[in-house]
């Protein structure tokens, strides 16, 4: 626990002289599950690639398990590195059982082997058939399959719960809670999702390759400073006159109200009888990514103001 | 070793499933069989032919084909899984990019030898058969072995193609141009030099610059063994040069090794 599974010192990588990323810091302990968040192109990819060492860092440290894993002798510890590609296309004349014996067998694994991850994630009734005749979602179950060759120490997932329906998607979700508890680290990449934020230990949200923010999700809501949403029903004249009511009611009887103020509110909300409900929303890890980015964007102009 | 035999096994497969190895084995079959049997055709008989003539007419059509099946079978080998995503799936793994390239070479390298060998190889037995003539099998075997070596390394080539390539159709045509200038260009503009040179080519310079094309060697393994007198044209006079079977057959497996290295190279230098 004490060395960190992954980490990241200053790591850069520029294509051409387009800087991917830049001086990228992270430390990702075992068994932590991290989000890692941001829009197409914004060099999550290219993370993914440092740390499975398909691709080389231009500055910095990129280790993993104590290896630097653009390094011939870190070869083995890849047989316990998982990775789910955003965009594959699995061999489409082969059955799933074959695609996935293909794999198995490159990590030193057997058909079995194969067989049980199949049964895992639900598709062991379509192994027998060919790729081509697989839906959307089943694909996207062969790919996490084949992520979860040989009980992996690390995880990383681009993008997991595209296409899958929200039965799968649940249970791909219990799937990285149960990896999580046998040890494994998991980077989750993705778009914002509904439902991701129960499943991650910490939030990295990058752009432009720059890290934006990163961790906690309490932690990342409380630095943005976002209100929280107050939503009473049976609001009197008499509570919407109220100073404290009135500063942050809108027309929809809703209130936005800071963070530090909101148990004050409440408070006094709740001391009222007349009130037959009441709904509190903290803001959401949609409206803490939309907040970093659109920090970011107003940073940029600044920036370009200042130099002109 | 378990990771190369892993891809070729994969790779095999796939040319047994996709038809490539019966295919391949029934087109040089009816091919050495048909020439066989029905070679002196034109000249009003059917039956057994002379051997050289049987060969040198089997050699003239495979030196087309071969390359052609070659590229054919090989060339989207790389790009195709690159487009699919699975080439830097497969980098992740515990897989050397030597290791995934030798792979798939002994794997398409295995079609084509088997076909080869199965395909010709009917033709040189019922010849056997019928004539118990040790000759045969002999010059059927350096056909065989030359007719492999050609395959394999247009099979390399083809790699080489397929690792620069950034599409799967230009890969394509690619190839396709590849094997024109093999095939036909490369003669046509020996051909070319041979006419128009005013000092004349000599004969040594002409069988170096043949040195030049996998196919010609081809050529040369096969023709340098039997009566001159069944050959005519610019080959004539390159067979009469003092290179023997083996140094050709060498030669012809430098050109197996040499774009196979160079896929090497490019595939370690290529961004993903």
């Amino acid at each position: 626990m004490n060395t960190p599974l992954v980490s990241l010192e200053n790591a850069s990588k520029n294509y051409k002289a387009l800087p991917a990323l830049s001086s990228i810091n992270l430390q990702l302990a075992q068994g932590e599950v991290l989000g890692l968040f941001g829009h197409n192109g914004a060099g999550k990819t290219t993370m993914m690639k440092l740390i499975l060492g398909v691709i080389s860092a231009d500055a910095g440290n990129v280790t993993v398990m104590g290896m630097k894993p653009d390094d011939k002798s870190a070869w083995h510890m890849r047989a316990k590195m998982g990775y789910l590609p955003e965009n594959v296309m699995f061999y489409e004349q082969l059955t799933g059982l074959e695609v996935l014996s293909y794999f198995a067998r490159l990590k030193g694994q057997t058909k079995l082997h194969a067989k049980k991850l199949l049964e895992q994630v639900g598709i062991a009734h379509a192994m027998g058939r060919q790729v081509k005749t697989y839906s959307k979602g089943m694909r996207q179950r062969l790919g996490l399959a084949q992520a979860f060759i040989g009980e992996p120490k690390l995880l990383l997932l681009d993008e997991p719960t595209v296409g899958l329906d929200p039965n799968a998607t649940a249970e791909f979700y219990n799937s990285v809670d149960q990896l999580k508890t046998q040890g494994t680290s998991v980077v989750l990449c993705s778009h914002v999702l509904p439902g991701v934020e129960q499943h991650i230990d910490r939030a990295m949200i990058i752009s432009g390759g720059k890290t934006l923010a990163l961790g906690t999700i309490a932690e990342l809501r409380a630095a943005a400073n976002l209100p929280t949403q107050i939503k009473p029903q049976g609001l009197n004249v008499e509570l919407l006159e109220h100073p404290i009511v009135k500063a942050y009611v809108n027309s929809a009887g809703h209130l936005t109200v800071p963070e530090q103020d909101k148990l004050k509110v409440l408070r006094y909300l709740l001391a009222d009888e007349s009130l037959s409900d009441i709904a509190v929303e903290s803001a959401n890890l949609e409206q803490v990514y939309q907040y970093y980015l659109a920090q970011a964007e107003h940073m940029k102009t600044e920036n370009t103001k200042a130099g002109a | 070793m378990r990771e190369i035999l892993t891809v070729a096994n994969k790779e095999f497969h796939d040319g047994l499933r996709n038809r490539w190895l019966l295919s391949i084995t029934l087109i040089f079959a009816v091919l050495s069989v048909g020439l066989t049997y029905f070679g002196a055709a034109a000249s009003g008989t059917v039956g057994v032919t002379s051997l050289s003539t049987t060969i040198a007419s089997l050699a003239s059509l495979a030196v087309f084909l071969i390359p052609l099946i070659a590229l054919l079978l090989s060339y989207d080998s790389f790009v195709g899984e690159q487009e699919g995503g699975t080439l830097l799936l497969l980098l992740t793994y515990p897989l050397s990019k030597n290791q995934l390239l030798f792979g798939k070479f002994f794997g398409q390298g295995g079609i084509i030898t088997l076909a080869t060998l199965l395909g010709f190889g009917a033709s040189a037995l019922l010849l056997f058969i019928q004539h118990g003539d040790f000759v045969i099998i002999e010059t059927f075997g350096y056909f065989i072995v030359s007719a492999t070596l050609l395959g394999l390394s247009f099979t390399a080539i083809a790699y080489m193609i397929s690792l620069l390539a950034s599409e799967k159709s230009k890969a394509a045509g690619v190839a396709l141009i590849t094997w024109f200038f093999f095939a036909l260009v490369f003669d046509l503009a020996l051909l070319a030099l041979l006419v128009g040179a005013d000092s004349g080519l000599s004969q040594s310079a002409l069988t170096q610059l043949m040195m030049l094309n996998p196919a010609d060697v081809f050529r040369l393994v096969n023709l340098a063994g039997l009566d001159s007198s069944d050959v005519n044209g610019a080959l004539a006079v390159a067979i009469n040069a003092n290179l023997t079977q083996a140094q050709l057959l060498a030669i012809l497996l430098a050109w197996v090794v040499a774009p196979l290295a160079i896929a090497s190279v490019i595939f370690k230098n290529k961004k993903l």
